[in-house]
């Protein structure tokens, strides 16, 4: 049984219809990806799977059960957690507080610390910055901020919306490396991502949307030498 | 070029209006002490900001709502009148004593406020605003309207049965009753256990998260809904309890009497900077040393005291919305 699987997923924002027909599987331990261009329902369908947005058809399994109808809180506590697109750290709040926030499903404060301590040890500059706002880090560091936060539920799955947004290259590289140790402990990831050539170096399998469909699905070093991919994702 | 002259300009004039009010106001002061003795003024101050503690009780619900949910709470002001009738019945009727009078006006008003946000307030979260501000104004009026019914509150003014006898110190001239002693005391202890609950609890800080951001608050597993309705109980018992002080402080009660206050709290939510909590207090003490000061000092003082109020919150509005504490927002979407 795959830990997370989508299927025919249609969801529409009022009248506009996002995406129509987004179908992908993953497995535990995998790190899949999802690339597209702007505006091809990649948010859309995180924001789907994290119980934000109601599909109008279609379905959500994880671990074998529909989680069409399950609350946003809910998910959380069955092991999906969302590091959003563009971060949306809480500004006006500490470093400590935000990652407070993310283990909010949590009740064990010891075992919190301890997966506060393993947040500190993947990303030791939250640490130094710990009592800092939350809106004054530099957007490296809120990326680290916001990846931090995502783990301190201790998923099983973790969805990156574009963690390597505006990011300057060797700090992606810094993130990308990140995701790999993440995913090594035992965090299975799904990946969007603008930055194709990245995910697909670091992803197992892939799928490409177009205007909220999946067209293309493959081994993603496949994908990687794929002449149709490279001419549309990798310029 | 010519918008940034015109900015500037504005500006200027922005500084010299505050300018003029600082020059006033110190003329104001000093004049006043010279004709009535600095006894009578000091007097003036301290029941001034003794009804400012009072404000703020109130005005911290309007600004913490606001915070959150992004509306004007119209009601608060007559949830802030159950608290006076729900502490006479108790206190009247059953004989209780002060502290769980107060005690009881804060849990029925918690319940009220609650049930108001269930009923009025959620339904319409993904409405207009404009659904929201006017259902909120239909609420005020049925609290208003149904508790004057007889077999409810009544309509008319009752005598509020104070819970303790009434004693005056004379301090160097200046009269402190036990009742200033009370608002005060209570009211301060109320603010750092409200400060305590936002800054240090786990709700309190799902509040601010929430405050910022709802979608990334749902995307921690905060129960968004369980945090409105939660700063809703919040605002309703610090309102509750400013009912009853402020029965006690001018003990003749009427389902009505929760409109002005409502409003001057409003205005002094709005003074601070609405949403800002530290800039509802400061509003309220300014707004209430405001109110005793022009009905002391001015001529048909307390036929202008409304008047002055309203002047303040046009103003605040012409010169800067965002009040003293207020930072300049975005619109969020
Ligand atoms: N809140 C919204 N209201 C209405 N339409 C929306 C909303 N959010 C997204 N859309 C529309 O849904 C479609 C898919 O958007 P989505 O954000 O999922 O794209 P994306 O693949 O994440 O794009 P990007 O790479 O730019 O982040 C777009 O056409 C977008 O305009
Ligand atoms: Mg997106």
């Amino acid at each position: 049984m795959p830990l997370l699987q989508v299927e025919d997923l249609h969801v529409a924002y009022g009248a506009i219809r996002a995406i129509q027909g987004i179908s992908f599987h993953i497995e535990a331990g995998e790190i899949v990806t999802l690339i597209g261009a702007n505006g091809a329902g990649k948010s859309t369908t995180l924001r789907t799977v994290s119980g934000l947005l109601r599909p109008m058809q279609g379905d959500v399994l994880y671990q074998g059960r529909s989680i069409t109808r399950t609350s946003p809180e809910r998910i959380v506590k069955m092991g999906i957690s969302q590091v959003p697109e563009g971060r949306l750290i809480f500004s006006s709040l500490t470093v400590l507080e935000n990652l407070e926030m993310g283990a909010y499903t949590r009740k064990d404060k010891n075992e919190i610390r301890d997966t506060m301590k393993q947040v500190f040890t993947s990303f030791p500059r939250l640490e130094e910055r710990r009592t800092q706002l939350g809106g004054t880090l530099s957007g490296g560091e809120q990326q680290m901020l916001a990846m931090g936060r995502g783990l301190m539920s201790r998923p099983r799955l973790l969805l990156l919306d574009e963690p390597s947004m505006g990011l300057a290259p060797i700090l992606v590289d810094e993130i990308f490396e990140i995701i790999k140790t993440i995913n090594a402990q035992g965090t299975s990831i799904l990946l969007v991502e603008q930055n194709a050539a990245m995910a697909l170096s670091v992803a197992d399998r892939a799928y490409v949307l177009e205007t909220g469909r999946t067209v293309l699905e493959g081994d993603a070093k496949e994908l990687l030498h794929n002449p149709e991919v490279r001419e549309a994702y990798l310029g | 070029m010519k918008v940034l002259i015109l900015k500037n300009s504005l500006r200027t004039l922005v500084w010299a209006i505050y300018a003029a009010l600082a020059f006033g106001l110190l003329w104001g002061i000093v004049a006043l002490v010279r004709m009535n003795g600095p006894i009578f003024f000091i007097q003036a101050i301290i029941d001034g900001l003794r009804l400012g503690f009072m404000y703020a009780l109130i005005a911290l619900g309007y600004t913490m709502v606001y915070g959150i949910v992004r509306l004007i709470n119209f009601a608060h002001g007559d949830v802030f009148m159950v608290g006076a009738f729900t502490s006479f019945y108790a206190i009247t009727r059953y004989n209780w004593s002060f502290v769980p009078a107060i005690l009881l006006a804060m849990l029925i008003c918690t319940v009220l406020n609650v049930v108001i946000e269930r009923v009025a307030y959620k339904p319409l979260r993904n409405a207009p605003r404009i659904a929201s501000l006017i259902t909120a104004i239909g609420v005020s009026f049925f609290l208003e309207y149904f508790t004057a019914l007889s077999f409810v509150f009544g309509p008319d003014f009752i005598t509020y049965r104070r819970p303790f006898p009434v004693e005056v110190w004379n301090v160097g001239g200046i009269l402190i009753t036990n009742i200033t002693v009370i608002i005060v005391g209570i009211t301060l202890a109320l603010l750092l256990s409200l400060q305590y609950i936002i800054r240090r609890t786990k709700i309190g800080k799902a509040m601010r998260a929430t405050a910022l951001d709802k979608s990334a608050a749902r995307l921690m597993g905060i129960n968004v809904d369980g945090v409105i309705s939660f700063t809703f109980a919040l605002g309703a018992a610090l309102a509750g309890a400013g009912g009853v002080l402020y029965a006690i402080a001018f003990p003749q009660i009427l389902t009505f009497m929760g409109i002005m206050p409502g409003l001057k709290a409003f205005v002094a939510a709005v003074l601070g900077g609405i949403g800002s909590i530290p800039g509802a207090f400061v509003g309220s003490l300014l707004m209430g040393t405001t109110d005793v000061l022009v009905v002391s000092f001015m001529p048909m003082g307390s036929r202008l005291r409304d008047l002055i109020a309203f002047l303040i919150l046009i103003l605040v509005f012409l010169i800067k919305p965002t009040g003293i504490f207020g930072e300049p927002q975005a619109e969020k979407v």
